[in-house]
């Protein structure tokens, strides 16, 4: 920062600025921020680093002449922070709309203010002592402010009114912008004529609600799609690479070459699709398959991009890199899926479709039934347009979103967070609940099933040798070791063999064994794996089992569904076996084992058609794996765990935390409750057009009646949606 | 009544300060990080244009 153009220009001939934008993973406190930006600036070539808490984000500008992202990377790998460049096109399309919304809510609100200022003066003044002089200025000055402000705060609804009118569809916008518009449009009129119906006021408050109802809206999905790049980013993102002539290169995983040759540590997630050229190990492919247990790769063997190298160093190479992995075809089978979802028409948007041509046939009536009783046609105009303003639909535009961003505040404190706008409204119609197996109704990692013959000798010295290695199953055995002992240490001479176990040798000529059946020396013939065993020398072999243990409120979840009225189901990709018996023990009667993501997608689209038979089902999916994104897409509604992948989570309307299941029926419980109040709300806004509209098709509505009809009936729509928040049941 | 000609200019003009004020805040990125601009706050060291030398 301090060195001098002039000086720069000497070093370098062209200085080629640019910049970069890193996903900063376990960025958590100020202290990580600084030294975030401190080890970032110390690369000599960067300009500037500046780290954001709140996005998780890095923002680098630097000479591309003198150095490049994978020295920044590699300069914050030092310091313990795991760092990727998120992809420029993805960067921020979110934030400029925020942005866009944001400028809109402060110019809205700046005028609102003053307009109301203005107005109170004048109503105060109705009928009294008030200068009508004084009167028009006040009614010009609020046109002064409005006209500009409705102009460009109004942007966002006329755009979309606009597109969906050009689609030959009525959607809440045009009621709204055609309502901001015409009260807008008359006031001005009214003002000129020097008359008493002037809604500058009402038109610019509207605009001001409306708009902070969508930029918070806007808020949480920017939030949730940022965290859910910087994952994707950090899941696959730096790969270390070998030269032709031998040396290491670490770069962006997005940049990987098919042919290239990649080393790939022990912990690390391989970062493309490739064969294993040389090594032999244990790697996690839960990502994928969504099957929890270890699988064993050998040379020659193919391994896919996103899935966890647990056991020794492998040298892969790469055969499709990027866009061509499985990974990234996985996601697009979810965008897919998601384009299905996104023919859910949103219930504002429907009530809209009544309620619109209801409205201008309404004001087109009045204004026609003036004229035939014999009323000049400005008279009729006016009184016409009075119709369409008191039918503003202020408390209908409001009587949905009030009542969701209550209801996603009561979940939210629930530790369920609510990802997708409609989600809550969709959630309220569904009538079947499928589960994913592993991860969702199981914890998805092994646990050691306790068994009373187990010492404490024995236990703790084959957990200090598994603590050695990452193997899924030997964490479990020390977490176990942990719980019953309170700590283990860990042993230091250890020796591991990839795929087979952990040997140590005693001080006298002994030695430990740790690992599978055959290194161990037993012949454990049919086996199903998810067992680990323990031999001291030639002291009787001990074995530990392992099971993936269920979440501890699943069978009671499945019965609080079943109650309810709700068939459920689960879908795995396991096998028969043990599908079966976890089906047994949560109590579901339907189930379907061996089952691969595009199957998954038949079966649900399946169950949602239900073609010539009466109307399909529409299910909420709950999963958590890479495998089940796609049926998290395609489904009704659907719902993740916080410990699923980072891609499940995006794809699913509702993420919830911790490791009871309950929250599935909260949300379903808030979905609906939130639906009956939005329905609620629709019946306050109604009964007061019911009551108002003749009014103002007789012609008389003065500007003091408008005023505290549209106010109150928003009022009470608000407060009826605020029910939901203060937790309490109605 | 004479007051309201220049008070109801005062009263805009000072709102559109506040407006102004704020539109220059969100431009400069003023609310980019609202969590890490409170530890900032708390960060001893002077900003790094004067110690860091590079």
């Amino acid at each position: 920062m301090t060195a001098h153009p002039t000086e720069l220009a000497k070093q370098v001939p062209v200085a080629t600025p640019a910049t970069l934008v890193l996903a900063v993973d376990e960025m958590h406190c100020g202290a990580c921020l600084r030294s975030v930006e401190r080890a970032a600036l110390r690369v000599s070539g960067v300009d500037s680093a500046r780290a954001s808490l709140a996005a998780r984000r890095l923002s680098v500008t630097y000479d591309a002449n003198r150095t490049g992202e994978v020295d920044v990377i590699a300069a914050l790998d030092r310091i313990g922070f795991a760092a990727a460049p998120i992809e420029t096109a993805k960067q921020d399309r979110g934030d400029a709309r925020q942005k866009y919304l944001l400028r809109r809510v402060a110019v809205a609100g700046f005028a609102a203010m003053n307009i109301m200022l203005i107005s109170i003066a004048v109503w105060s003044g109705e009928g009294g002592d008030m200068d009508p002089a004084l009167v028009s200025l006040f009614r010009w000055l609020s046109a002064l402010i409005a006209l500009p402000t409705v102009v460009y705060a109004g942007q966002p609804f006329f755009i979309s009114g606009l597109a969906a009118l050009k689609g030959r569809r009525l959607n809440m916008d045009v009621p709204i912008s055609l309502a901001i518009v015409l009260a807008t449009g008359m006031s001005l009129y009214q003002t000129m004529l020097n008359n008493e119906q002037v809604y500058f006021d009402a038109a610019v408050t509207l605009l001001f609600f409306l708009l902070v109802g969508r930029y918070l809206d806007e808020s949480l999905r920017v939030r949730a799609r940022g965290e859910a790049q910087n994952l994707l980013s950090l899941q696959s993102g730096i790969a270390t690479v070998f030269d032709k002539d031998g040396t290491q290169r670490r770069v962006a995983a997005h940049a990987l070459q098919p042919g290239d040759r990649l080393l790939v540590a022990a912990g690390e997630r391989i970062a493309a699709d490739g064969v294993v050229h040389t090594g032999k190990g244990q790697i996690d492919q839960s990502l994928i398959t969504g099957e929890t247990a270890p699988a064993t790769v050998r040379t020659g063997d193919q391994v896919y991009a996103g899935t966890l190298n647990l056991t020794r160093a492998l040298e892969i190479e790469v055969t499709a890199a990027d866009s061509a992995t499985l990974l990234a075809e996985i996601g697009r089978l979810m965008i897919a899926a998601e384009q299905g979802k996104a023919r859910y028409r949103r219930l504002a948007d429907r009530a809209a479709q009544i309620y619109a041509p209801a409205v201008h046939g309404l004001g087109a009536a009045t204004f026609i039934g003036w004229l035939a009783f014999g009323a000049s046609w400005q008279t009729a105009l006016t009184y016409a347009i009075a119709v369409l303003i008191i039918t503003c639909p202020c408390a209908l535009a409001l009587a949905v979103p009030a009542v969701q961003i209550a209801a996603a505040s009561r979940l939210f404190k629930r530790g369920i967070m609510v990802k997708a706008p409609d989600g809550l409204e969709r959630i309220a119609e569904i009538d079947m609940v499928v589960f994913d197996k592993t991860g969702t109704l199981t914890l998805g990692k092994p646990q050691l099933i306790e068994d009373e013959e187990l010492s404490d000798d024995v236990l703790g010295s084959a957990a200090s040798l598994a603590a050695a290695s990452r193997h899924p199953y030997a964490r479990a055995l020390v977490a176990a070791a942990e719980q019953r002992l309170g700590s283990v240490a860990p042993a230091t001479e250890v020796v591991e063999t990839p795929g087979e176990g952990l040997a140590q040798s005693l001080r006298d000529g002994m030695e430990e064994r740790v690992g599978s059946a055959s290194w161990c020396g037993v012949d454990s013939g049919d086996s199903e794996g998810a067992e680990v065993w323990y031999r001291r020398d030639s002291e009787m072999p001990v074995c530990f089992r392992f099971a993936d243990a269920m979440r501890p409120d699943a069978p009671e979840t499945v019965r609080a569904l079943k109650r309810q009225g709700f068939d459920v189901a689960l879908l795995s990709g396991d096998r028969r076996g043990v599908v079966e018996r976890i089906a047994e023990a949560a109590g579901i009667d339907t189930w379907h084992a061996d089952m691969k993501p595009a199957d998954k997608i038949a079966w649900l689209e399946n169950r949602q058609r239900q073609e010539g038979k009466g109307p399909g089902r529409k299910v909420l999916m709950a999963g958590d794996g890479l495998n089940d994104a796609p049926a998290l897409a395609a489904a009704y509604a659907s719902i993740s765990p916080a410990s699923a992948a980072d891609i499940s989570q995006r794809a699913a309307d509702f993420v919830f935390q911790g490791i009871k299941l309950a929250p599935i029926v909260e949300a379903i419980d808030v979905g609906r409750r939130a639906h009956r109040m939005a329905f609620q709300n629709f019946g306050v806004a109604a009964l007061y057009n019911a009551i108002c509209v003749p009014l103002a098709m007789l012609g008389f509505v003065t500007p003091l009646i408008a005023a505290i009809v549209m106010s109150t009936s928003s009022i009470l729509v608000t407060l009826n949606a605020s029910r939901l928040a203060a937790g309490g049941r109605p | 009544m004479t007051a309201l000609a220049w008070l109801i200019p005062v009263a805009l003009f000072l709102g559109a300060l506040g407006l102004v004020a704020f539109l220059w805040a969100l431009r400069s990125g003023q609310f980019e990080d609202m969590e890490g601009a409170a530890y900032r706050a708390l960060e001893d060291e002077p900003p790094d244009e004067e110690v860091d030398p590079r």
